[in-house]
């Protein structure tokens, strides 16, 4: 999807939506970001993938201008941030992981007064708060206030805002946590069209499943390093496999059971100690069925059976040889996204 | 969306400054979205409409007596003294408000539009003119339902009024640096306090300075308070316009010209 329009040679033509080199930020003695490279190319949907307090937003916050990078430089389809700002703020739209709207106003309000801001007269703004609320499903509850929005109407109204001027560019930092899975499909499903009429986006999320979903190319950052920089595929590729785990209703089946996964899997499997539970590793899925036939035919009764695809916490071990900089808290919400 | 294909970015044509047109156009819709949050919780305007009414009420029966022999006499002295302190009291909450506003997401997005810098700041002090306005009205209305009947006749009321809310939208961008240097919005009221009590009290806002001693008289005459309350004085009692007005006009220049460019720098290096 990248443009290369070979008669353009102005500035802004490149192919990089974004390009930063080696930007770092330190808070006191915590270097949030330290040292990240990233290209995005135009017409993408490139994904910041990291656990919590790995330095996605204040990375956002950089390249929207918000924050000025301590070293390094990034430029946004050429433009370089720090130089460049009022330039680079023409062409970016923002959605900040916490709402970036203004609580106290409706949400006609709040498209009006950013509208008239980016120069349209009140009655063109009018028009684009009542398309914009037409298409973000908002139009019911237009008048009402704020504090009574869900959070998904929130996330909703904080993107229509951002669409006002139609920048190629989109910053969405964290898009859907906290959404229901409704609510986050409905979410990309915007994302995917925003990129198919032309828009760029980047995007930050905590979840391997939605970068696999959305993201073309994706950047593993930790601990304000980029520690890993692919397709979804490449990254998919580097982490290994998913794991099954059986249970058997009775445990004088168990050895049976286990001799029947090794078979047709073709894999080595093991046996937990405590749950009396079969561990195996299993890289095609499509296999399961095959599985679950052999286990009938041999008159196993199954007590449990699951596949967990590899969590963010897994990721990072291949990635980095090291557990996720931080706690559980964040291996289970990517579990959760995962089982979703 | 599906049917409008977004401009790409080298088609677009771009500048990196905002014209002053656009820096006004910005700023007074930062101002409109002010009066609305005003509009929308009107409980932040009981400072403005109390606060005239109660300490007219107040100040005028409590020292009348004292200070000018009756209560209808000591009318065109205290009158233009409320005023002052209330207007510029006021303008504290500019800073407050400034802060707790800074504090929310949304101030990130007025960041990150391609609009004047000093918008949002601009704005929020436009806005809060409306709160001047409001207690200036008031503080007049009381003095006249009270039997204040200024000598100096309609239009040079109106003259005092625009002063001292010119006076107190410069005074606010005092306070709108303590709101952008500071780190909670309690911090400022507390701050501007501290720094406005003793500017409003030792003044000749309620008290002639003839009655206090030496030194303090000499404090009382440097106050800039001084100078603005006889402005008002000499303006709606004789209907005259002297050096206390020109004094109060430069003063408030003054201060335009010191805050707003050191307000404007570190609320953007902040930013
Ligand atoms: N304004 C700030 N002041 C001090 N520290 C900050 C600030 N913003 C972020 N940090 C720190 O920087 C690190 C990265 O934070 P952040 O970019 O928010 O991570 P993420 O978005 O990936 O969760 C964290 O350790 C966080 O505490
Ligand atoms: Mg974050």
């Amino acid at each position: 999807m990248q443009k290369n329009n070979k008669n353009n040679n102005t500035k802004g033509s490149g192919e990089w939506a974004v390009e930063a080199k080696g930007i770092v930020k330190t808070f006191g003695e915590n270097r949030a970001v330290d040292g990240v490279d990233l290209q995005v190319p135009t017409g993408s949907i490139y994904g910041v993938l990291g656990p919590n307090g790995a330095g996605k937003t204040t990375v956002i916050r950089m390249l929207a201008t918000l924050l000025r990078p301590d070293a390094g430089s990034a430029s946004i389809f050429g433009h370089d941030v720090v130089k460049e700002p009022h330039i680079v703020r023409q062409l970016i739209g923002v959605t900040g992981q916490y709402a970036s709207v203004d609580e106290s106003l409706s949400a006609t309000e709040n498209l009006m007064i950013f509208s008239r801001l980016l120069g349209l007269g009140k009655a063109e703004a009018k028009k684009k708060a009542d398309e914009l609320l037409e298409e973000f499903g908002l139009t019911e509850a237009a008048k009402r206030p704020l504090k009574h929005f869900s959070g998904g109407m929130r996330r909703r109204l904080d993107l229509a805002v951002s669409l006002i001027a139609q920048p190629p560019l989109i910053f969405l930092d964290e898009p859907t946590t906290g959404l229901d899975p409704r609510t986050r499909n409905q979410m990309w499903d915007t994302i995917r069209r925003l990129v198919k009429s032309g828009s760029t986006v980047l995007l930050t999320t905590q979840y391997l499943q939605e970068a696999d979903e959305l993201a073309d190319r994706v950047a593993v950052i930790d601990h304000g390093q980029v520690v890993a920089e692919g397709t979804v595929n490449e990254l998919k590729a580097s982490i290994g496999t998913s794991s099954l785990h059986l249970g058997v209703q009775h445990d004088r089946q168990m050895q049976d059971a286990r001799l029947i996964v090794e078979r047709v899997l073709n894999v080595r499997s093991t046996v937990s100690t405590e749950g009396g539970k079969i561990t195996a590793p299993m890289a095609d899925v499509d296999r399961m069925t095959d599985l679950l036939i052999a286990l009938r035919e041999s008159d196993i009764q199954l007590a449990e059976l699951s596949v967990q695809k590899p969590s963010l916490d897994e990721v990072f071990l291949t990635i980095t040889g090291q557990g996720a900089g931080s706690s559980d808290e964040i291996n289970n919400k990517s579990e959760k996204a995962v089982e979703v | 969306m599906d049917s409008t294909q977004i401009k790409p970015a080298h088609e677009r044509k771009l500048r990196n400054k905002t014209s002053f047109r656009q820096s006004v156009r910005n700023s007074f819709i930062m101002a409109i979205r002010g009066l609305i949050k005003i509009r929308r919780t009107p409980e932040q305007l009981f400072d403005v409409t109390l606060q005239p009414i109660i300490f007219t009420l107040m100040f005028t029966y409590i020292f009348g007596g004292a200070i000018s022999g009756d209560v209808q006499s000591y009318l065109p002295v205290i009158i233009p003294g409320i005023l002052v302190q209330t207007v510029i009291t006021t303008s504290i909450v500019t800073g407050v408000q400034l802060r707790e506003d800074m504090d929310k997401g949304v101030f990130d997005r007025f960041k990150s539009l391609p609009i004047a810098r000093i918008a949002p700041l601009a704005g929020a002090l436009l806005a809060d003119s409306i709160r001047y306005t409001i207690a200036t009205v008031l503080t007049f209305t009381m003095g006249y339902v009270m039997g204040l009947r200024p000598e100096g006749g309609l239009g040079y009321v109106l003259i005092a009024a625009l002063l001292v809310i010119g006076c107190a939208w410069a005074i606010s961008w005092i306070f709108a640096f303590f709101g952008v240097i500071a780190r909670t919005a309690s911090s400022v009221q507390g701050i501007s306090m501290i720094v406005l009590f003793p500017l409003t009290f030792l003044s000749n806002a309620f008290v002639p300075a003839e009655t206090m001693p030496d030194w303090l008289q000499w404090f009382v005459k440097i106050n800039p308070i001084s100078h603005l309350v006889t402005a008002v004085r000499d303006l709606i009692n004789a209907g005259s316009i002297g050096w206390d007005f020109t004094l109060s006009l430069v003063g408030a220049a003054i201060i335009v010209a010191i805050f707003a460019p050191l307000t404007v720098r570190t609320y953007m290096r902040k930013a």
